[in-house]
């Protein structure tokens, strides 16, 4: 197997700030690979690293089977960028900021024309394409930041929360790109928030917490390793919810979660839902809905980081903004 | 997504870009920053009214009272205003860094293989052609409200010539500026409060005799003043090589100071 992307301990600091605590990667050549972790676990930093933005303290890269340091130039004629970080030009048109990358690209002036008009068309931009891109809609700006990154080209795509702030409708256009460019024969380094997109995306997905992989594998092998199932019950009064997770909390000996009138938790031991039902019944609960199903990759995240991935966004919204 | 957009033979990757091809980025980048202008009519304000305003109302409003007649006002302080409106020019550069650093587009060029200078020289060679673009605005109206050049086309060469080389220097303050604030308007608020002091304790605007003599003491060492006595000596009449030779000077130390301090603090930002 060959691999687009290695990475081997990477480590970077800012000040007292470790982003990146000994990051190792490997992702092979044509597939889609997840980056997922909340907030300021470090996963912009490993992309400006292995984009050749920045460089890391400790450790060593490489894209496309060239040093990202050494030969950042070589590494940077493979890959297209797209992220929170890099942007388009707010004051060009759609038809002008792909010009300008065809240009520095050294397509010919025809050349960078022609990929701009087809990049414009395929990304449904035609109509927008001689407006400034500050008149763009969130969704828009993002399917021209894609196209930015495409116009060369790359072997390798880093996308850099490519959803973030978006709507559902265009967020699921973003993924439908996505899935055309693999199907392309593109690699892409996807880092995200978003366990449903990462599940959604990727075939395989390393979990970032602190600066650290702290698991990876297939969304699949992620979810069964981190055992087992999840419990949910949903009392007809809500009133009873403090029972029911009493209860919960007693038969599995695991702490119970309750959102959306429904408790949550999970179990490892077949035996625990006959359990929980007599348990009930003898409490005289009565049940809107009572499920036992696999665990999510957000239980999973949860299980792994001892916390959820969606809470932490606001707390450290600010934390990666400053170092990255 | 069809499968044409996307394969192709990528081009055999080099090991480092020629020079060649670091001047066809500059130049491409150049053209970047001349054609935002475009999409951004406050800029045009910046560039062509703002100077013209400055003109009218030195000319009118203070001619009068300076030297006895808005006429022969014009001849002592369109050099001024020229040297002032070049400074104040030189900040658009930082303020364009600053808003590509914040906004990510210099990330976005720093990821392509362009050559690493390229981005910022493109900036300045923009910047040098909107400096120009200025001057030439400024010279026309003077000349309109009745300016005459007195040492013909070889002064006008070097007035020209003279200024775009001390702006060319002194825009690496403005870059250094750029990289350092956090947001753009810092670069402008940077500018009124150092620039507007510098440009009016010189005699771009008024003869130092009136001042008092502390001040003048600063005035004639003011690279403001120095520049401006150049431009009149080049565009109007008196000492040329004096001035011409002292604001090369200047210009070489602004260089050698801030130009290595603007490069490292950008190799510390990005």
């Amino acid at each position: 197997m060959t691999y687009a992307i290695r990475a081997e301990g990477l480590v970077r600091r800012f000040g007292a700030t470790t982003a990146l605590a000994g990051v190792d990667l490997a992702v092979p050549t044509g597939a889609v690979f997840g980056l997922l972790g909340p907030n300021g676990a470090g996963k912009t930093t490993a992309v400006r690293v292995l984009a050749t933005l920045l460089a890391a303290d400790e450790g060593h890269a490489t894209v496309g089977g060239y040093d990202v340091r050494r030969d950042a130039h070589r590494v940077r004629q493979l890959i297209g960028l797209t992220g929170q970080y890099a942007s388009v030009d707010e004051n060009l048109t759609g038809t002008e900021n792909l010009l300008l990358i065809g240009r520095l690209l050294g397509l010919s002036r025809a050349d960078a024309r022609g990929r701009a008009r087809q990049l414009l068309a395929d990304f449904q931009l035609s109509d927008a394409a001689e407006r400034a891109a500050k008149t763009y809609s969130g969704g828009m700006r993002r399917r021209l930041d894609l196209a930015a990154s495409l116009v060369g080209r790359p072997q390798v795509l880093f996308l850099d929360e490519p959803t973030t702030g978006l709507d559902p409708r265009s967020r699921n256009e973003l993924w439908d790109i996505v899935r055309g460019l693999v199907a392309d024969g593109v690699t892409v380094l996807l880092t995200t928030q978003y366990l449903e997109e990462a599940d959604q995306l990727a075939g395989e997905i390393a979990v970032v917490d602190h600066g650290r992989v702290i698991a990876q594998g297939t969304p699949e092998e992620l979810k069964t390793r981190t055992g087992g199932q999840v419990l949910a019950v949903r009392p007809t009064d809500p009133a009873d919810l403090p029972t029911v997770a009493a209860i919960a909390a007693e038969v599995t000996g695991a702490a119970p979660e309750i959102a959306q009138h429904t408790v949550s938790v999970p179990v490892n031991d077949p035996r625990a839902l006959p359990a929980v039902v007599r348990r009930l019944d003898a409490a005289e609960v009565t049940v809107a809905e009572l499920a036992l199903r696999g665990s999510s990759l957000d239980e999973v995240f949860l299980s792994l980081t001892g916390h959820r991935a969606e809470q932490d966004v606001a707390a450290d919204a600010d934390l990666e903004r400053i170092p990255a | 997504m069809t499968a044409a957009t996307l394969t192709g033979a990528p081009p055999a990757p080099a090991r480092r870009p020629s020079l060649a091809a670091g001047l066809r980025h500059t130049l491409t980048l150049a053209w970047r920053s001349l054609v935002q202008i475009k999409h951004n009519p406050m800029e045009l304000l910046d560039l062509s009214i703002q100077p013209v305003m400055f003109v009218l109302l030195f000319t009118y409003v203070f001619g009068g009272a300076i030297s006895g007649s808005p006429g022969d006002y014009l001849k002592f302080a369109l050099p001024g205003i020229i040297v002032q409106n070049a400074f104040f020019a030189t900040m658009t550069t930082g303020f364009g860094l600053n808003q590509d650093l914040t906004k990510g587009v210099f990330d976005r060029l720093r990821a392509l293989p362009v050559a690493r200078w390229a981005p910022l020289a493109g900036r300045i060679v923009a910047d040098t052609v909107k400096q120009a673009w200025s001057l030439v605005l400024l010279l026309g109206i003077g000349m309109i409200l009745g300016f005459r050049l007195g040492a013909g086309l070889p002064g006008l060469v070097g007035a020209f010539a003279l200024l775009l080389a001390f702006s060319l220097a002194a825009s690496w303050i403005s870059v250094l500026v750029g990289v350092l604030v956090s947001e753009p308007d810092k670069v402008q608020i940077f500018g009124f409060m150092v620039i507007f002091p510098l440009t009016f304790t010189s005699n771009a605007f008024v003869p130092t005799e009136t001042m008092p003599s502390w001040l003048q003491r600063w005035v004639e060492v003011n690279p403001v003043t120095i520049l401006a006595d150049a431009l009149r000596g080049l565009l109007v009449s008196g000492p040329v090589a004096g001035p011409v030779g002292q604001s090369l000077l200047w210009a070489a130390g602004i260089l050698a100071v801030f130009a290595p301090l603007a490069v490292r603090a950008l190799r510390r930002r990005v």
